[in-house]
This record gives structure tokens, sequence and C-alpha cells, in this order.
């Protein structure tokens, strides 16, 4: 008998990591191409996409991995927008400027909002959440610089002469009006690859590990040496930092901002957390898939009034009873296809043999 | 030298006392057996040991140093390692992530400098052919066997198995304690709370019996088995 001496491998991607990674470039080669095969409206329509699916992924990082259910991610969407507008506004930022600025600020905002928040567990820390982006909204709309309670626009000068406004003119002949639209497309479509990169790292090394055990049992995780409470405050705190951009580059693109707009929480968390919930929560494929089937149910519905509401609030349940591993998970339980892998899968040794059944077996 | 060491560890819950001017001692390499009847304060002295809880008043000293106000997390990496009576898993993750998240960040290295001695860990704990399933779907022996597993990646000095024989056949206990002996004979420390006796002596070197929180006896198994008060208390017997 010969003595076989186990050696162990850990594998994480699979047999559709490949051709996925090079459909993902192809895809996003062709994203970038969009401005100049389709019409304004197309683009508007991609670049709402766009921001909800950053949105999305953000409040999947919270909610999926950080197990930290927010209803209030609205106010860093508000604040975002509206730190960009008093940049712009009030000390002539250039907009595009102005929204990283916006990030920033939204981060240091959340260092105050966790004091509070963190000492608040499950239910308690959503609707705590969502009492300050209230209270954060009630406190902008005093702002008179910034139009109080009915809100402002963008200066037109502003967004005419943004950063690269002026090179695509030149270069592709564009009207301002679609340069500008251009712009923030393709930047929501940067923001939107950062913040999947960034999340997909995450998940992909240590600290995601990590990140996961305290989603699953934090008890556990603190006996195992897992530093939970320093884990989810970075996670919020990132998320927080992109969901400020995101919500400042959409008000680039609106340039007209109100602070029931800004703060609205159907919008930037109602709507979200549908997508989230629909697509599949805890994967970075539900958002994409949740996202593609919001925009079609929303432009289906759109006539139906607070019907559209209804619907939504109805097929949510539905997903969630039925297949609450959303509609990512449904397919990916039938064909095992991960797109995004992030399970460390054990390979070699003794392991090897179990699989082949050879004669050693 | 003492691994462990408890000065008077009182804590209580409202009026409710769960522990009282505990004290004792573990040596480095020593296995110690806890009993006591249901609702003595054993899985309560388990959570001041390893920080879950904060006791009122008295000292806790691991490994030559003050940990009484030490989180869980920190005592871990001091080389605590522990097992929850009611397993707890980590879900939605495979059997080899729970011990690869354990080994990582109970030693404070990365993933791919711990990943073959927690594989070899599985194969000691015979969860092996389970590597890649999620803890979820374990059986109560296999989630048993995890929550085993997963203290020793954190590669403890002492480790603490808060009633891991409750529950299990005969065979599924005796190939439980052969694995617990030969973790003992590594050298590590061991302090065992359990209520199958017998599993328990045949590890153990020092039984200590706890009663309403009070320590009413410490010693060696077979004395303290002998001993009148305790034969009355744990066992029920009139005598």
């Amino acid at each position: 008998m010969s003595l076989v001496v186990p050696s162990w491998q850990v594998e994480t991607r699979n047999k559709t990591s490949v051709p996925f990674g090079l459909a993902a470039l192809a895809a996003f080669l062709l994203a970038f191409a969009i401005p100049f095969l389709v019409s304004r409206g197309v683009v508007q329509d991609l670049f709402f996409i766009l921001t909800m699916l950053v949105l999305a992924q953000n409040w999947n990082l919270l909610a999926g991995y950080a197990g930290l259910i927010s209803v209030g991610q609205q106010a860093f969407v508000g604040f975002g927008a509206y730190a960009m507008f008093a940049c712009v506004i009030l000390l002539g930022v250039d907009p595009i400027a102005a929204v990283l600025i916006a990030g920033v600020l939204s981060m240091l905002l959340a260092i105050p909002t966790a004091f509070f928040t963190f000492r608040l567990q499950g239910p308690y820390f959503a609707i705590g959440t969502w009492v300050i982006a209230e209270v954060v909204r009630l406190l902008l709309a005093q702002w008179k610089a910034l139009g109080g309670g009915t809100g402002t626009s963008l200066p037109r000068d502003a967004t005419r002469d943004m950063i690269g406004v002026g090179v695509m003119r030149d270069v592709f002949g564009m009207k301002a009006s679609e340069a500008g639209d251009a712009l923030t497309y393709w930047l929501a479509l940067i923001l939107l690859v950062l913040t999947v990169g960034f999340v997909y790292r995450l998940l992909r090394s240590k600290q995601g590990l990590g990140l996961a055990a305290v989603r699953d049992n934090e008890q556990a995780a603190r006996a195992v040496g897992v530093n939970a409470r320093r884990m989810k405050a970075l996670v919020y705190l990132a998320a927080s930092f992109i969901t400020g951009v995101a919500g400042a580059l959409i008000y680039v693109q609106k340039a007209r901002i109100s602070p029931d707009a800004a703060f609205s929480v159907i919008d930037w968390t109602a709507y979200v957390i549908f997508i989230v919930v629909i697509g599949g929560i805890g994967t970075v494929e539900g958002p994409i898939v949740g996202v593609i089937l919001f925009f079609f149910l929303q432009n289906l519905l759109a006539g139906y009034g607070s019907w559209y509401l209804l619907m939504l609030g109805l097929i949510g349940i539905l997903v969630m009873l039925f297949a609450p591993r959303g509609l990512w998970g449904l397919v990916s339980d039938r064909t095992g296809i991960q797109l995004f892998p992030v399970r460390r899968l054990l390979r070699g040794g003794s392991l090897n043999q179990v699989h082949k059944g050879g004669p050693h077996g | 030298m003492a691994i462990l060491r408890l000065e008077e560890v009182s804590k209580k819950f409202g009026a409710l006392t769960v522990a009282e001017q505990i004290c004792f001692a573990v040596g480095e390499g020593e296995a110690l057996g806890i009993i006591g009847p249901n609702g003595a304060g054993k899985s309560t002295l388990f959570n001041l040991i390893n920080g879950n809880i904060a006791p009122d008043s008295g000292t806790i000293h691991f490994c030559g140093a003050d940990v009484t106000r030490v989180p869980p997390m920190a005592r871990c990496l001091s080389g605590m390692g522990r097992t929850f009576q009611i397993p707890q898993p980590f879900e939605r993750l495979t059997v080899f992530e729970n011990l690869l998240v354990a080994g990582a960040f109970g030693t404070r290295r990365q993933e791919s400098e711990v990943s073959d001695r927690c594989a070899e860990i599985l194969v000691d704990t015979g969860l092996i052919d389970k590597a890649n399933v999620l803890a979820g779907g374990l059986t109560l022996l296999q989630r048993k066997r995890l929550e085993l597993a997963r203290a020793l990646a954190t590669e403890p000095k002492l480790l603490l198995l808060d009633e891991i024989a409750g529950g299990l056949t005969e065979g599924e206990c005796r190939s439980l304690v052969a694995t617990i002996r030969a973790i003992h004979a590594k050298g590590v420390a061991v302090i065992w709370i359990e209520h199958v006796l017998h599993a328990l002596n045949s590890v153990v070197e020092r039984l200590l019996v706890l009663h309403f929180g009070k320590v009413i006896g410490i010693g060696k198994p077979d004395e303290i088995m002998a001993s009148r008060e305790v034969r009355e208390i744990y066992l029920g017997i009139e005598i």
C-alpha cells in the first residue's frame, strides 16, 4: 500500500469564469459606445438603470453581506445631492468635482449617524436609519440658499461648462445637452464597474469571509476572533460614500433638486430593496437581474398610478415567499452557474479520491 | 503555572445570582470537567470566561494577563477557543469556510496560510467529506463536530467545550471522546461542561461542581462523585 500525502488546494473560480469575464468585457465596451448609437431618451433610461444598480449593489452589501438592514439610504442620496448643489452654487465648484466631494461628505455624515444607529439591532436599526434620513431632510429643507423646502436648480452654465463637456462638443460634435447626458452616463457606468469591482473584491478577500461570518452569526464570529463591530462600520462607511456619489451624480443629471425628491424613501430605498429582493439578496448577480426586471415592470405598469406600487409590493412578497433567494437564486440553484463565484472550495488530498473513486478509493 | 485563573467572580441577572464568588484555576495542559444541575450557571460561566458577558465583580486572568474587561475577539486571539452548547455554525458558509474564518481571524493570518491546517482538522474531526457542504445543512452530530473543528482552527491553548456530547448515540459519543483525548494529548488545556459523566470522566483530571452559581466542590473525579453533597444535589439521591 502506498501512502498518499494529501495536498490541498482552495479554488474559487469555476468553469463559467473565463467566458463570463470575456462577455462582461464585451458588454462594458458596448455600454461605453451606447451614447453614439442610440437616442438621448435611451441614454437617460440607461443612466437611470445604472444608478439604480449602483444603489442596489450598495444596499445589498449592507443588508445581504453585513446584515445591516437600512431603510434610510435616502439620507446619503439626498445629502450627497445637496452637498453637490452646495459646492456648485455656493462655492462655484465644477459639478463633476463636486460629485466626489459629495461622496466624502456623505461618508463624514455616516460617522455621527453610525454612532446612533449602531446601538440598535435588527428592526430598530432599520427604523433608526429612516428617522435619521428624515432629520437630515428636515434640516436641509431649512437651508434658504439652496431653495429651502421648494428646492432649486443647477445654474445652466455650470452644467454646460462641466469638465469634459467642452471636449465632447469639439471632438464628437455633440450639443451641450447631449454631451451632458453622455458624460453623466459614462460616469455612472464607471461608478457601477468600480462598485461591482469593489464589492466582489471585498467578498473574495479575508475581510469578506469575516463579514459573511458576522452576518450568519455575530456571537460565534466574535468567538473566533472576528472584529464584528469594525467590520460593519467599514461597510457602512464605504456604502455611504458610494451612495453619496451616486446621489450627487443622479442630481447632476436631473439638475433640479427638492428635499422631498432627494430624500424620497420610495425612490431611493423601497425601489432599491425591491430590486435586491426580487433579484436575489446576498449575491452580486441578484441586483443586476433585479434592476432589469424592475425597469420593465416600471414601464409596463407606469399607467396604473398607485396600483403600480401595490403590484410591486405584491410581486416582492410573492418572491420572498416562494423564492427567498430571488430570481437569480432560482437560476443559480438549477444550473449551478455563478458569475461572481465567492465560495472557497476545498480540492485535493483525500477529496480527490472521493471524487475520482479510483481503485485506491 | 495556571493558564486560567478566576478570582471571586460574581454575576447577577437582576435578582438572580448566576455566579457567586467563583474561584478556581486551570493549569497549562490540564483537563477540567464542570458538572451541575440544569440552571446551575455552567454556560454563564463559559460566557464569563470567554467574555460574552462581563462579571459584576472579580477578576479573570488568562495566560498571565488580566482579561476581565477584554472582548471575546481578543481573548480568542490570545488562545481561547470555545464551542457553543447550541451549535452556532455560519450556516450560509460551507464547512470548510467555517474553519477558514476561524483559522484566518483567530490566528491573524491569511487564508492561504491556514487552509492546509483547516483541511487537516476536517480530516481529524471526520468532517472532510462535508467540506464543501453548507453548514446549515448538517445533522446535529456534524454540527457538534463543526463546533469543535472551528474552535480548533483558532489554535487554542485553552478549549472550552459546552455539552458537546449531549444528544449523541453511544458510538458517536465514543468517537468524539477519542477526538477530544487526542486534542488534550497535544497539550491543549480543556474545560468541559458535560452531563454525560462517563464520557467526561474518561478525559478530565479534575471535576468542578456548580450549584446555583456557586462552586461546591473541586477535585479528583472519584472523590467528587463520592461526596455526599454532590450526590444529593447533582444525582438527586436522598441519603
